[in-house]
């Protein structure tokens, strides 16, 4: 496998199989083993955008499996600030490092990337595209809590017009049979080649303007930011915005292992009082970006995680 | 002998390539496609609209005293994919040729999505959209994935 750029890359069984490596790895993930498994491999993080959680959640499952991490550091002070292209920031990178992780503003990026390197391509996000790595710590998070990915029913809610974590999501939950609730303002709706492209693959969508009544037999429910800039003056901003936010006492009716996940960073959309439920999973969610990214990291290197691994100590 | 007379609206070439089985309307295109325009200096003879047994109506191109080469040709799959391509010599086809609308269409036209990594110009990329259906037709960035909208596409000839 050269990279991964798209979900589709990964057929179901590969995921399953790097979500089983991944829950292996836990006890790694969180400190307790020492598996040094990528001693000597070195990743490359090529961040062109800001990012905290996917870049430093990569460096942390680099480093918690004994590899080490090379930064392009601030994209202001290096030399694509010089003008350099993309191309030869990658055959730089390529000669210097194992494998790179990289976030691009134009979309694309990761695939050109990836044609012009000799060694894998994680793509964290190119522009609007694609974000496979987020979305395979989403689909972890999700069997986690319930077991199985398989016929769940899935409410992606808020910004769904430009978040690429739900166009990648939403493509990677219709492979595995879940019914989708895409919860919008009319503003910020699913584009309809996605919504056309998910029917065309056999999707069960719906698609609303009503989040808190589809929450009752919800398995999942998907929050996104709502940003202030997506709209014209700041009072429909307020007024739209408010119908997507979620509080402890519009989770009364939920199942009872019903999941709330959000990519972070939150703004208001999630209520501080929703923390405190059993349904609050997003920071458990931020975690599972490293161990997620180290299974991914392990099968791109050709590194196989052992099956069985000692919980604690030298593994 | 419709086939007869749209041969008589313009006169036979004796060198040369005609272009027949042009669907209606697109003969413009043809000739931009082929950098055909004032610059040109071999004459080139163009019917619009004229009757076809296959098709209904077709446009034909008839371009003197230059023959284009497959390459050329496999430009034109975007806008007539099922036209038919004969070269001229001394009055006579020497050559039929057939154009062949492969699983990518390289280098002929740019992504139409604003934020393609293909639309910086200083990227030494090729230019690359995937067939994805023959018919209808349907094109894919291989970069970003964005399906193209055919009439754009035509805006983006490289």
């Amino acid at each position: 496998m050269p990279g991964l750029i798209t979900m589709d890359d990964l057929s179901n069984d590969e995921i399953m199989s790097i979500l089983d490596d991944a829950q292996r790895l836990l006890p790694v993930a969180e400190g307790r083993t020492y598996l040094p498994l990528l001693q000597g491999k070195i990743l490359g993080n090529l961040f062109f955008e800001p990012s905290t959680r996917t870049r430093m959640s990569f460096e942390t499952a680099m480093k918690r499996l004994g590899g080490d991490v090379v930064n392009l550091g601030d994209v202001k002070t290096s030399s694509v600030v010089k003008g350099e292209t993309l191309y030869d920031t990658i055959q730089m990178v390529d000669g210097y490092t194992d494998i790179i992780a990289m976030r691009h503003p134009r979309q694309g990026a990761a695939q050109y990337a990836q044609d012009a390197a000799r060694v894998p391509i994680l793509n964290g996000g190119d522009g609007a595209g694609h974000h496979p790595t987020q979305t395979m710590l989403d689909l972890f998070t999700i069997r986690q809590a319930h077991g199985t990915l398989e016929g769940l029913k899935v409410i992606l809610a808020g910004d769904l017009r430009y978040g690429r974590t739900v166009h990648s999501l939403s493509h990677a939950l219709t492979r595995f049979g879940c019914e989708l609730i895409f919860a919008s303002p009319e503003l910020l709706k699913m584009p309809a080649e996605i919504v056309n492209d998910l029917t065309k693959h056999g999707a069960n969508v719906t698609e609303t303007d009503e989040l808190l009544g589809s929450i009752a037999d919800a398995d999942v429910v998907y929050m996104t930011r709502i940003q202030k800039e997506r709209f014209a003056d700041e009072d429909e901003y307020t007024k739209v915005a408010g119908a997507y936010k979620l509080h402890a006492s519009n989770l009364e009716g939920a199942k009872e292992n019903m999941i709330i996940m959000h990519p972070l960073p939150r703004v208001d959309e999630i209520h501080p009082s929703v923390d405190g439920t059993r349904h609050a999973r997003y920071f458990q969610q931020a975690f599972n970006g490293v161990v997620a990214r180290m299974a991914l990291l392990c099968r791109l290197l050709g590194i196989k995680v052992p099956q069985t691994i000692a919980d604690g100590g030298e593994a | 002998m419709a086939q007869e007379h749209n041969m008589r609206r313009v006169t036979a070439i004796r060198n040369g390539t005609v272009i027949d089985h042009i669907p209606s309307g697109q003969a413009m295109r043809v000739l931009e496609m082929l950098a055909i325009d004032k610059s040109t200096s071999v004459p080139v003879s163009m019917v619009m609209n004229v009757p076809s047994k296959k098709m209904g109506t077709k446009d034909i191109i008839k371009v003197e005293d230059r023959e284009l080469n497959q390459d050329e040709l496999n430009r034109l799959a975007l806008v007539a994919p099922d036209a038919r391509v004969a070269i001229i010599r001394a009055y006579s086809v020497a050559e039929k040729l057939t154009i062949e609308l492969g699983d990518e269409v390289t280098n002929v036209v740019s992504c139409t999505f604003s934020n393609c990594i293909t639309t910086n110009p200083r990227e030494p990329l090729a230019h690359r959209l995937k067939v994805m259906s023959r018919e209808p037709l349907e094109l894919r960035c291989h970069y970003c994935g964005r399906p193209q909208d055919l009439e754009e596409l035509i805006h983006n000839l490289l």
